[in-house]
C-alpha cells in the first residue's frame, strides 16, 4: 500500500518534470520520422483522399513540401482528418504538428487561441450555391430571404452568414451540422434551399453532388477569406521551417523552378536561382533554418512549386477548373507575393 | 503462554503501529492526499500548459457577442447576443427534447410492457417485435433511421402534404398553425388554471367520501368537464379573442404558423421509442414482480381485470419499476448529446460551436460536464421523491 502510494507519487513527479521539459516539434518530428498533418475530413481540391486512399490538395500537398524540406522525403507525412470543431485543439494539444485544413487566418484565431498561421497559401471568400432547378428565378444573395441555409458549425463561415443576413435585414433558416458530410447529404436532400462555404469549397462540393449542373453558385463574395496552414505558438523554429516551406514554393514559381527543370537548375548562372536551390559556396541558408542546405530542391522535387501545385490540384489539370484570379504571383497581378529567400 | 501474556502486555501500548485503528487512518490519510495531490497536478498541469501555449483562460468570454446564429430559440437570441446565452439555448433545448422524450418514451414503455403481458397473442407478440427492435439497435441509427430514412424523403415544401387543421408535412418539418391570443384571452388561462385546481380538489373529496361511506364519484369525467368545459366557457364569454396563424407559402419555405424541424422531430421520435424498449421491459419485469396471489385475492373480492391492474397490480410494480426508470430517464436525457449528428442545437452542439469559436475547450468541456451533471441530479432527486411516495408506507 505504501510503495503503491509512494509510486503513484513518484509518477506524478516525473509526470511534473516531463511536462516542464518538453522538446522542440523539429526535434519530436525528426524522432518519430513523419510529420502528422491536420487535414479536412474530405473537401475536393484541398485534401480528400483519392480512390487509392491517398490524401490529395492543396493542403495535402503543403504537407508534403513540409516534410520534404526537414526529411528530403515527401512522402514522410501522416495525415489525421479532422473536422472544423476539432481542428484547433488537435493542433493545440500536440495531436498534430501543422494544421493544414483550409482554415481561414483571423486575429482571435492567431491570438486568443494560441495559433501561428503562416501564410495565405489559397485567398478565398464565402459564397452561396443553390439548385437552380428547383430555384430558377434567384440570381442574387439578396433574394435569399427567408431560406434555409446549410452551414457547418464552428466555422467562420458560420459568423459571415450571420453578419451578411443582418446587415442587409434579411431572415433566414441555419441548419448546422458538425461534419462536412452531414451538410452536402442535407443540401443534396433538399433540407436547405442554400449551401454557404468558401467558393473554391463550393465548386468541390458541387463536383460530389447527386446531380452537379443543377446547382449554381451566385456571384456575390460575402466575405474575405485568407485559407492558410497554421502552427502552435511558442516554437518559433518549426513556425518558421513551415513559414519558409511555404515562401519556398511561391519563390519557386516566381523563378521558374519546376518539377521537371529543378535538377537542371542546379546548375543555372543566376546567382539567385542558385542562392534558393542551395548550390551557393559555404551557404548556411538551409541549415540555420534548422534542415538541409538543398531543402528547396526537395520541396519542388516532391510537390513542383506552387503553381503546379494549385493547377495540379484545384486549377486547370483538376476537376475543379478554378482559374489562378487572385492566387496568381504578384508578378501576373495576383496577390501571391513571397519575401527573397537570401 | 506466559511469554505471550508479556508479548501483549508490552508493545500494545508501546508500538501503536501495530494497532489496527491507526493504521486504518494512517491509509486513509495516504489516499487522501494522494487523491489531493493528484489532482491539484492535474490542475496545475492544465493551467501550466494553457499558458505556456499562450492560450486565453478563464469564463470571461461567455459575456462576448456569440455572432452566429441558432435554429431553435425557445428564448430570445440573435447573434448579438453572447455566447453565455447560446449555451442556456442549447441548454433549454436539451431539456425540451429530455422532457418531451422522457414523457412518451414512459408512455410508449408502458403500453408495451402491459402489451406484452396481454393474452391477446397478436398484441404481445407485436410488443415483443418492437422491444427486441429497438432494445438492440444503436441509438445514434435509430436517429439517422427518422432524420434520413423518414423525415428526409417527404416532400419539398412546395409539394407539402396537406394536412387537416391546415397544417402540413414535408422535409422541412411539420407545420400547424400557431393560436394568436387576442384580447381578454388571459381569461381562457385563468379558467384552465381554475379547472385544474378544481378538479384536483374533486378528485380529493370524492377519495374521502369512497373512504368513509365507500360511495364513488364519476371523477373522470368531472375532471374533463372542469378542465376542457371551464376554458371554452371562458373563450365563449370573452367573445371568442382565439385566432390561428396559418402556414403559408412563400418562395422558399412555408412562412407563418409553428414549425417543428425535422432535426428535433427525429431525435424526440427516437430517443422516445429506444428509451420505451427499456421502459417496457422494466414494466414487464415490474408487473411480473407481483406475486400472483395478489391477482387473486383482488378477483376473489369481485374487482373487475382492469380494476385489478390499476388498483392493485400497478402500485406495487411501480415500487420495482421506479428505481430502474430512473436510470432510463438519466440515459435518454445524455443520449440527447447524439443530437449533434443530425444539426438539433442541444447543449453540446451550441456548446461545442462556442468552444470552437472561442477556442475555450477546457472552460467549454467543463461548462458541458457540469450542465449535465445538474440535469441528471435533478431528475434524480425528483425521481427519488416519487420513490420515496410510492413506496410502502408502515403502519
Amino acid at each position: 500500500m505504501k510503495n503503491i502510494a509512494i509510486g503513484i507519487l513518484g509518477a506524478g513527479a516525473l509526470g511534473l518534470m516531463a511536462s516542464a521539459a518538453s522538446a522542440t516539434t523539429l526535434d519530436t518530428v525528426k524522432a518519430k520520422g513523419f510529420i502528422q498533418c491536420g487535414v479536412s475530413t474530405g473537401l475536393a481540391g484541398f485534401s480528400a483522399p483519392d480512390d487509392k486512399g491517398d490524401w490529395q490538395g492543396i493542403d495535402a500537398d503543403f504537407c508534403r513540401a513540409v516534410a520534404a524540406a526537414v526529411f528530403g522525403d515527401g512522402t514522410k507525412v501522416k495525415f489525421t482528418p479532422l473536422s472544423a470543431k476539432e481542428r484547433f485543439t488537435a493542433l493545440q494539444s500536440g495531436e498534430v504538428d501543422i494544421l493544414s485544413r483550409n482554415t481561414t487566418w483571423t486575429i482571435n484565431r492567431d491570438t486568443a487561441l494560441g495559433l501561428n498561421f503562416v501564410g495565405t497559401t489559397y485567398y478565398d471568400g464565402q459564397g452561396f450555391m443553390i439548385n437552380a432547378k428547383k430555384l430558377p428565378g434567384v440570381n442574387s444573395a439578396l433574394q435569399l430571404s427567408g431560406a434555409a441555409v446549410c452551414v457547418q458549425s464552428g466555422t467562420t463561415t458560420e459568423l459571415n452568414l450571420a453578419d451578411y443576413f443582418k446587415a442587409n435585414k434579411m431572415e433566414y433558416n441555419p441548419v448546422v451540422f458538425e461534419k462536412l458530410e452531414e451538410v452536402n447529404a442535407a443540401y443534396d436532400a433538399g433540407r436547405c434551399d442554400v449551401y454557404t462555404t468558401d467558393q473554391s469549397g463550393l465548386y468541390g462540393i458541387r463536383l460530389t453532388l447527386g446531380a452537379p449542373a443543377d446547382h449554381v453558385v451566385l456571384p456575390e463574395i460575402i466575405s474575405k477569406e485568407p485559407l492558410g496552414p497554421a502552427v502552435r505558438q511558442g516554437d518559433d523554429q518549426w513556425y518558421h521551417i513551415v513559414k519558409w516551406t511555404y515562401f519556398a514554393l511561391l519563390d519557386a514559381e516566381e523563378l521558374g523552378i519546376t518539377k521537371a527543370n529543378v535538377d537542371e537548375m542546379k546548375n543555372s548562372t543566376s546567382p539567385e536561382i542558385k542562392r534558393v536551390l542551395g548550390q551557393e559556396a559555404d551557404t548556411k541558408i538551409g541549415t540555420d533554418l534548422g534542415v538541409s542546405n538543398d531543402w528547396v530542391v526537395n520541396i519542388v522535387k516532391a510537390v513542383g512549386n506552387y503553381g503546379e501545385v494549385f493547377d495540379r490540384n484545384v486549377g486547370s489539370g483538376s476537376p475543379l477548373k478554378i482559374a489562378r484570379g487572385i492566387n496568381a504571383l504578384w508578378t501576373k497581378g495576383g496577390l501571391q507575393y513571397a519575401p527573397p529567400i537570401r | 503462554m506466559a511469554s505471550q501474556e508479556v508479548l501483549r502486555e508490552e508493545p500494545s501500548r508501546g508500538s501503536f503501529i501495530n494497532d489496527p485503528r491507526v493504521r486504518g487512518i494512517f491509509y486513509q490519510a495516504v489516499v487522501v492526499i494522494v487523491l489531493v495531490v493528484s489532482v491539484w497536478w492535474i490542475v496545475q498541469n492544465v493551467i501550466d500548459n494553457l499558458q505556456r501555449l499562450h492560450i486565453a483562460s478563464g469564463f470571461g468570454f461567455l459575456n462576448g457577442r456569440a455572432g452566429f446564429d441558432i435554429s431553435d430559440t425557445p428564448i430570445a437570441y440573435t447573434s448579438d447576443s453572447t455566447y453565455g446565452r447560446a449555451i442556456i439555448v442549447g441548454l433549454i433545448n436539451t431539456i425540451i427534447v429530455a422532457v418531451a422524450g422522457i414523457i412518451t418514451a414512459t408512455l410508449i414503455g408502458f403500453i408495451v410492457g402491459i402489451g406484452r403481458l396481454s393474452k391477446n397473442w397478436l398484441i404481445s407478440k407485436i410488443c415483443t417485435v418492437y422491444v427486441e427492435i429497438f432494445r438492440n439497435i444503436p441509438p445514434l441509427l435509430v436517429i439517422f433511421f427518422w432524420y434520413s430514412g423518414v423525415l428526409a424523403v417527404l416532400p419539398a415544401p412546395r409539394d407539402s402534404y396537406n394536412l387537416p387543421f391546415g397544417s402540413y408535412l414535408n422535409q422541412r418539418g411539420f407545420y400547424f398553425p400557431r393560436p394568436v391570443w387576442g384580447e381578454g384571452s388571459w381569461l381562457i388561462l385563468v379558467a384552465f388554471v381554475v379547472g385544474i385546481a378544481m378538479a384536483w380538489f374533486v378528485a380529493r373529496k370524492a377519495r374521502q367520501r369512497q373512504m368513509a361511506t365507500g360511495q364513488q364519484f364519476p371523477v373522470f369525467w368531472t375532471s374533463v368537464a372542469l378542465i376542457v368545459g371551464l376554458p371554452l366557457l371562458a373563450y365563449a364569454l370573452s367573445g371568442f379573442p382565439l385566432s390561428f396563424d396559418f402556414p403559408k407559402q412563400s418562395t422558399f419555405n412555408l412562412t407563418g404558423g409553428f414549425q417543428v424541424k425535422p432535426e428535433f422531430l427525429s431525435l424526440y421520435l427516437a430517443l422516445s421509442c429506444y428509451t420505451a424498449a427499456f421502459i417496457a421491459e422494466i414494466v414487464r419485469a415490474g408487473i411480473r414482480g407481483v406475486s400472483k396471489g395478489q391477482t387473486e385475492a383482488a378477483a376473489a373480492l369481485g374487482l373487475r381485470s382492469g380494476s385489478i391492474l390499476r388498483l392493485v397490480v400497478v402500485p406495487q410494480a411501480m415500487r420495482i419499476v421506479i428505481p430502474p426508470l430512473t436510470s432510463q430517464y438519466l440515459n435518454l436525457t445524455k443520449n440527447s448529446s447524439l443530437a449533434i449528428a443530425i444539426g438539433y442545437p442541444d447543449l453540446t452542439a451550441t456548446a461545442g460551436t462556442v468552444l470552437n469559436q472561442t477556442g475555450q475547450a477546457v472552460e467549454g468541456v467543463l461548462i458541458m460536464m457540469v450542465a449535465y451533471l445538474i440535469l441528471s441530479l435533478v431528475t434524480s432527486a425528483v425521481m427519488n421523491v416519487v420513490n420515496a411516495r410510492m413506496a410502502l408506507v408502515e403502519r
